[in-house]
């Protein structure tokens, strides 16, 4: 009996230092999975919560209306459109990407291979840390030095303008920029370096005629994710943009994006026309925003069948 | 029968209420009122209430420190939505409340005091008098030049408030006659902000609660009558809105004592101090 018992206790003390391992497998695979559960579930809610929240303005035939439209609230009769804010995003966050896209490069350029090695790591130490500034930060730098000097700089209006917003914009998104297109840098094949080397090229020939060209997926895929986290940005815009809803003619216009309308809206009485806008300026810029996200997912697709293994992007 | 002892039933109640309440009414201080008192109250909404409520919080937690009261800001339409949503006790606002927000809520609204709306421009400006109707074509964007209103040659920069705004509200609506504001003025998103954009553009024009506005800013003269809390509450400064305090329903007993205490004689004297003109209760 004692025997038995022994010998049957022993066998299920085995049997769980057997399963231990795998109910722990269970588990982290069920924690896992109610991650990604939960994050794709909230992507699917946002939106489900915008479709339906535009709902009313899509069925009367409205949306197309509110989106092409102007925003004229003093107006007799008043406009409610979001097309200045619109037009206002896109023309912000290319800017910002056209101010950022050689800045970025170039501090790649420099950072693979043009500068001495002492330099490269502070430098890439301190791209680090411009990621870790809060928006806001930048903002209010922007309001307190950069719009008083533009609006002393070039004595026409107030300074607070799409100029003022994008130099603020591209100073957020050169980290994001520099950071990925060195990472796939880092990643080339170190045989590659010394071939050109071996082959007499310069540092700055190297970085140009072959690193560059072939990192051009990569590139791709940075300047859109440095578009979306343009597009996406509020505090900026709201802070440094100006918030005039017109359609941008100069540069020294003052522009209202989408994200910047939803923040300064979204506070109105829900039943006034105002608020209405709300919907489709959210589901606008998920739109945006979406259109750009699945062609960085493309491009993540195309890179992994190139020559030099980029990291795929997704 | 059943009915006599109902009858009986409300009498009874009516004098218990009354007793419940007549002491509160004939108590020394108006603080009175807190005694015994435990319980929380937050209150959220329109940014010119808030030194009037900080204040007043004050003085009712240093007494009864059983009592919590938290105050935070948001704007008019914020103090709307947390109010109906029962996130908040009291929901501020600069504005009356549309019939909707009203009527759809349950929303009860207690006015307090008075806030005159002003113009401000840079302190440096040497324009000191404005008339309505130059207000309104400024506004409108169709004089764009100081120098078309006895000032320097320099272009008008305009700023205005969000379209939360119970500022913005009144000033449309009382001096710009629901006119146009051109569509190329610089928004800003509260009073303070306001300030500080006028303050550091010599060319700006906008406008702030009478409350807000110090030495860091000018308050020009409208149509010859300075923007004052003395001229406003003298009815000669028409620019003016009552701020609110709003509950969803009837206030709770602690809520009410709140509501009561700001709307007495000691609520007054803060409203004054804080740059406001009391209402009279009643």
């Amino acid at each position: 009996m004692l025997a038995r018992n022994a010998t049957g206790r022993s066998v299920a003390v085995a049997a769980q230092e057997i399963s231990l391992p795998q109910t722990a497998d269970r588990w982290i695979g069920g924690l896992l999975g109610a991650a990604t559960a939960t994050a794709a579930c909230t992507v699917l809610l946002i939106v489900g919560f915008l479709l339906y929240s535009s709902m009313p303005l899509l069925l009367s035939g409205e949306f197309i209306e509110t989106v092409t439209r102007h925003w004229r609230p003093y107006h007799m009769p008043p406009e409610y459109g979001i097309g200045p804010m619109i037009l206002g995003s896109l023309s912000l966050a290319l800017l910002a990407l056209v101010l950022a896209l050689p800045l970025g490069v170039g501090l790649c350029s420099f950072l693979h291979g043009l500068a001495p090695r002492r330099l490269s790591r502070p430098v890439l130490i301190a791209v680090h840390l411009m990621t870790s500034i809060p928006t806001v930060i930048y903002g209010f730098v922007s309001v307190s030095l950069l719009v008083p000097l533009l609006r002393r700089g070039l004595g026409e209006g107030s300074g607070f303008s799409l100029l003022a917003a994008a130099l603020t914009l591209a100073m957020l998104i050169v980290p994001t920029i520099t950071l990925l297109l060195n990472v796939h840098l880092q990643q080339i094949d170190p045989r590659i370096r010394i071939a050109c080397l071996s082959l007499g090229m310069t540092p700055a020939q190297t970085v140009r005629r072959v690193l560059l060209p072939a990192s051009r997926q990569a590139l791709l895929a940075a300047t859109i994710l440095g578009l979306s986290r343009a597009l996406g940005d509020t505090l900026v815009a709201l802070m440094v943009a100006g918030n005039a809803a017109q359609i941008p003619s100069s540069l020294l216009d003052s522009i209202r994006t989408l994200t910047a309308h939803i923040a300064l809206v979204l506070a109105t009485d829900t039943y006034s026309p105002e608020y209405r806008s709300l919907a489709a300026a959210g589901l606008m810029l998920f739109t945006l925003t979406a259109v750009l996200s699945l062609l960085i997912r493309q491009l993540g697709r195309h890179s992994r069948g190139g020559s030099h293994r980029a990291p795929a992007i997704r | 029968m059943k009915q006599l002892a109902d009858w009986f039933g409300m009498a009874w109640m009516a004098l218990a209420l009354g007793l419940a309440t007549i002491p509160l009414a004939a108590a020394g201080t108006p603080l009175e009122a807190f005694r015994g008192a435990t319980g929380t109250i937050d209150i959220a909404g329109g940014t010119a209430h808030i030194p009037v409520m900080n204040e007043a919080a004050k003085q009712i937690m240093t007494a009864y420190p059983k009592v919590r009261i938290t105050v935070a800001g948001g704007g008019s339409g914020v103090g709307v939505e947390k109010v109906a949503a029962g996130l908040v006790a009291i929901g501020n606002t600069g504005r009356p409340l549309s019939k909707q927000e009203a009527e759809r809520h349950g929303l009860i609204s207690f006015p307090f005091a008075i806030d005159g709306v002003a113009v401000i421009i840079h302190p440096k400006n040497p324009v000191s008098d404005l008339s309505a109707e130059q207000i309104r074509k400024i506004f409108a964007g169709q004089t764009t030049n100081w120098k078309a209103v006895g000032g320097q040659d320099a272009p008008i920069n305009l700023y205005t408030r969000d379209e939360a705004s119970g500022t913005r509200a009144v000033l449309w609506k009382k001096l710009l006659k629901k006119g146009l504001i051109a569509e190329h003025a610089d928004v800003v998103t509260s009073n303070g902000a306001m300030k500080v954009a006028a303050a550091q553009d010599p060319n700006a024009i906008g406008y702030a609660g009478i409350g807000h506005i110090d030495s860091t800013v000018k308050a020009p003269l409208l149509d010859g009558i300075a923007p004052t809390q003395e001229n406003a509450a003298a009815g000669h400064y028409p620019i003016v809105r009552k701020l609110y305090m709003n509950t969803k329903g009837e206030p709770s007993p602690l809520v009410r004592a709140f509501i009561d205490y700001i709307l007495g004689p000691a609520g007054a004297k803060i409203i004054k101090s804080k740059g406001y003109i009391p209402l009279v209760a009643g």
